[in-house]
Order: C-alpha cells, then structure tokens, then sequence
C-alpha cells in the first residue's frame, strides 16, 4: 500500500517524540558525556581537552577502586545467588503445590516495592543494637554476632542480602514460566528411564532453559549497573567509603564534589561495561527472532 | 516472553503427601517466612511505643500497639529542615505520577502503533536503537539533561519530571504497544484504511480500544516505576516537588539525635502501600508487566 501525503505526515509526526529523543537525549547526551569525560571540567563543563588524563585520575582513585571492587563482589554474588534462589522457588511451586498463587505472591511482593524501602527495612534488620544480632542473642546464643552493616570488609554483603531479597521473586517467576514451557512428554520419558528426580532436573530441564537464565542473568546484570538507591538508603556508601558503587560515584562527582570530567569518565566507563554485556545478548535475541 | 504470562495459570492435579513432599514444604514454608519477615517486622516496629522498641525483642508482636508512630509520620516527621511529614512527599509523588503515566502510555503507544502497523522506512533501526538505550544506566544521560533542561528554561520542576519520566519510559511502553499491535490480526487494520480512515482515526477509534489489556499493563507497570523512583526525582524535580522515596529516605538517614525507629517504619510502610496495593489487588496482571517490561529491567 502507498502511503498518501497526509498518511506519511501524520507517521512521521507520531514518530517525531520517539526521534527527538533518540537524537537528543540519547545520542546527543551521551556523546556529550563522552567528549566531557576527555576535558578537564570541574564545576562547569569546559572544552579543555585533555586526553585520557580523567581516566587516569579515575584509575587511581582510591573511591572509585573501591566502587569497582564493590560492584564486582556485589555483581557476582548477587546475580548468581539471586539465579539460584529463585530457581529452587521455582522448582518447588512447579511440584504442583497447594496454595500456589498465596506462595507466589509471597515470593514476588519485595519486587513491587522501591529500592528505598528495601534499604531502609534491611538497615533496621541489620541493625547490630537493636536487629536480628539482638533476636539471636536473646534466643540464647551469646556469642551471636551479626553486625556486618557497621563493618567496613562486610557492609557491601548487606546490599547483597537485600539485594537478593528483592529480586530472587522476579527469577522465580522467569523460571516458573520457563518450568510449564517444558513439555510433558519429556518428563513421561524420564519416568520411564527410572531417573531420580534431581537427575532430571540437573542433566535435562536446566539445560533446557537456556533462554529463561539468559534472560534473568541479564536483567538482574543491568540492575548490578544500576546499583544507587539501595546503597544510598541502606549505608550511603559507608562506613567510611566501605559500601560505595560506581554509580553513586558518578552522582557525587556530579552534584557534591563539582568534578564533571572525573564524573563523566566514570559513567563513560559505565556505558563501555554495559554495552559490553547488552550488546551480544541482544544481538542473540535478534537472531532468535524474538525482537520482532 | 509472553509465554510467562500465559503459562502461569496452569494447574497441575495435587499429588499425595510422602516424606519428600513434607521437605518440599517445609522449604516452602521457611523461605515464605524468610520473605515476609521484613513486611512484619516493619509492621510491628511501626506500631510499637519507642520505650518497647528499645528494650523489646524485634521480632516480638507489639504489647501496647499504637498508631502515634504513623500519625507523626505522616503529619510531622522531619525531612531535613521542615517537620511536615510524609504526606508533603505522597502528594508530590501522586502530583508526578499521574501526568506521568498518562503521558508515557500516550508517547508509547502511538509509537509503538506507527512502528508496528505502517511501513516507515528506518523503523526497525528506531526501535533496535531504543531497545539498547533502554539498557544504559542513568548516570550517562543524566548531566547532560540536567543542562537541556535549565537551558530550557523549565530547570528542575514538575514538566521536567514528568518529561523525564515519559523520556525514560518511552522505550518500554513502545515495546508493550509494539508487540501488541503486531499481533491483531492485519485484516482489521488493512479494512480500516480502504474503508478511508486515517492514521490518528485508526489508532483512537480501533487500535487503543482493543489495546485496553495492554494499558492495564502499561498503568501498573508505570505507576508503580515512578512511584518506586528515586535518582530522577532526586535530581529533577526540585525541591518543592520532591518525591515520597526521597522525602523518606530523607527522614530516616538525616535524623539528629535519637532515630524514632517506629515512625521510620510507618513512614517506610506508607511509601510502599501504594505498590503493594497494586500488587497484591491486580494478581496476575502485575506479572504480565514484569514479563513486558523484562526487557528494560
């Protein structure tokens, strides 16, 4: 069909929205973070351009060392803890439990809530005087200790237990649509086999679902990225600068410490680390066909 | 993905109880309690008196229950200079989110409706692009339009918030819409143009009102997103319209002196409600948003 001269007007206004920001924010703010990345502003963006000196800087600073090492122990833990948590939820609501729906919801609610709640309900968990470290000891074990959130080598593992608290319901419900995906039939003819039932699970329906851990593995990865609201709201960053995350580097260096070039080099190496993990899962989406 | 929200509703028969099922749910039954125990806890806390806090046992039910703590969140809890309560920050969030939802799920779908039903030359390359931006975090975009905005005049206010929210929303809600469009039968649209209909006449009078499950979709997807916001209302809104997750972790982490633990969590509680409202009143349909929105995460 040819489109009419009024018909290619109003597509090309409907889609004018989705262009501008496109060109503008998208391209046009990220290039400009790029190119700020090699100047040396501070306070206000300049054009000064000095190479790679900010990445340099950026490489030798103890806060962003930290961050790094941070988000690479929060990354790791995380995501894989979150992949086995909510892998076995599933697996036990797929034993065709009584009150699925009940169990379900229970699994999936911390999802709904804001990374600020999060945050702030685990601190009050965590806290050494008065939170679980308290419950232990009065149940009789004197000795308890559980007061990692005020230790600088242990407070990263508290965004850790929130983290994974929050999102281990999302994998469930991946997997679980992943889990009634596989055909029965495959099941029948593993009973016949006389396979144990961990067997099967393990050697057949695992490596069967491929697609549902691609899938989860990469959203919990970008969320690894994104990592800010939580960390401001459970430690801010401490003690000390025990618990800082790249991106919350970037915001301070932004909108506290008035250093956009060093700033702007962070979240450039941010960018590079995503592209590096999005980019060959969506091209392997687009293959599939599922884009479209 | 949608093969999540279709699958879901399978029931298999029940089977019977053997010592292998009493371990399943008894795995069931502790990880259950392992997820709930912070909604309790905070609902307890909320409403225990300070004195029973600190002497009382974190997990023990209130012994003297008392709303006092909620009342004071919402009215009078200090967010760093003004003691105005939580409910400063709920009406900032309900006065963001509304605008907000709206105008995202308009962009979006009729985005996602020209996408999907017109052959636009470069179509696919707009939406392939948008799919990848969708990935990038914040941090890279955020100086930048920090500077559009103030260039623009508008710096940080209400129509740069929900500008912002319907910018970062765009490339979700145009997927949902996309995909949904494309999946109506061709017919339906090819009648409509050799009947004479137009591009707008099409998407408002035949497209959006079959559309209906999907914006049910996109609502709770988006509310509940922008409710749950922190950074973009930080660093957009300014500070006369400061969002409820800001408000509150203002008040709980720039408290001087003593932390009053139980106003802390009624003030938490009131800035989860409207989520857990939505989640736990709209079933099924929650999880059809996150299967939606996967994509962005």
């Amino acid at each position: 069909m040819r489109l009419s001269l009024t018909s290619r007007l109003s597509v090309i206004s409907a889609l004018l929205p989705a262009l501008m920001v496109m060109l503008v924010v998208y391209i046009g703010a990220t290039s400009w973070t790029a190119w700020m990345s090699l100047t040396n502003s501070r306070m206000l963006p300049n054009n000064n351009f000095v190479g790679l000196r900010q990445y340099q800087l950026l490489f030798t600073n103890d806060r962003w060392i930290t961050s790094v090492h941070n988000i690479v122990i929060y990354g790791v833990l995380f995501v894989s803890l979150a992949l086995l948590i909510g892998f076995l939820l599933a697996v036990a609501i797929d034993q065709r439990v009584r009150a699925e729906d009940t169990i379900r919801s229970i699994y999936l609610y911390p999802y709904s809530m804001s990374f600020v709640v999060t945050g702030l309900v685990w601190q009050w968990l965590l806290n050494p005087t008065l939170g679980i470290q308290y419950v232990l000891r009065s149940w009789g074990f004197a000795g308890a200790s559980f007061d990692w959130i005020v230790r600088p080598e242990t407070a990263i593992y508290c965004l850790v237990i929130a983290g994974v608290w929050q999102a281990s319901g999302l994998v469930m419900a991946i997997m679980l649509a992943g889990l009634r995906g596989i055909d029965d039939e495959i099941w029948k003819a593993a009973r016949v086999d006389g396979l144990p039932k961990w067997r099967v699970y393990v050697s057949i329906i695992i490596p069967m679902m491929g697609a549902s851990f691609a899938t989860a593995a990469v959203l919990l990865s970008t969320a690894v990225v994104r990592l800010y609201d939580l960390a401001v709201s459970m430690t801010n960053g401490g003690p000390g600068i025990a618990s800082e995350v790249p991106a919350k580097f970037v915001m301070d260096h932004l909108f506290e410490r008035a250093n956009i070039g060093l700033a702007t080099a962070a979240a450039t190496t941010m960018l590079i680390t995503v592209i590096a993990v999005v980019a060959p899962y969506l091209y392997w989406r687009a293959r599939k066909g599922e884009l479209r | 993905m949608t093969a999540l929200a279709q699958s879901l509703p399978v029931a298999r028969p029940r089977k019977r109880m053997t010592p292998a099922r009493w371990g399943l749910y008894a795995f069931i039954l502790i990880t259950a309690l392992y997820f709930l125990l912070p909604l309790y806890v905070m609902i307890v806390t909320s409403l225990k008196p300070m004195a029973e806090i600190r002497q009382g046992n974190l997990l023990a039910l209130p012994m003297s229950p008392s709303v006092d703590a909620w009342i004071k969140a919402w009215t009078s809890a200090c967010t760093g200079l003004t003691c105005e309560g939580i409910r400063v920050g709920f009406f900032n969030s309900l006065r963001i989110l509304v605008p907000s939802v709206v105008i995202s799920i308009a962009v979006g779908s009729l985005t996602g409706y020209a996408l999907s039903l017109w052959r636009v030359r470069g179509a696919n390359i707009l939406f392939g692009a948008m799919m990848i931006v969708a990935f990038i975090p914040y941090q890279v975009f955020i100086y930048p339009l920090v500077r559009v905005f103030s260039f623009a005049g508008l710096g940080q206010s209400l129509v740069t918030i929900v500008t912002i929210h319907t910018i970062f929303g765009l490339p979700t809600m145009t997927l949902l819409f996309r995909n949904y469009f494309t999946s109506l039968p061709v017919e339906l649209f090819k009648a409509a143009r050799i009947d004479g209909a137009g591009f707008y006449q099409i998407y408002a009078r035949i497209m959006m009102p079959m559309a209906t499950p999907m914006i049910v979709v996109a609502v709770i997807l988006q509310t509940t997103g922008i409710w749950n916001d922190f950074i973009l209302g930080l660093v957009f809104a300014g500070r006369d319209n400061l969002p409820m997750t800001v408000q509150l972790n203002n008040i709980v982490n720039s408290t001087q002196g003593e932390r009053a633990y139980n106003v802390d969590m009624a003030a938490t509680l009131l800035t989860a409600l409207l989520p857990l409202v939505i989640y736990f009143g709209s079933g099924r349909w929650f999880v059809r948003g996150i299967a939606a929105g996967a994509v962005k995460g």
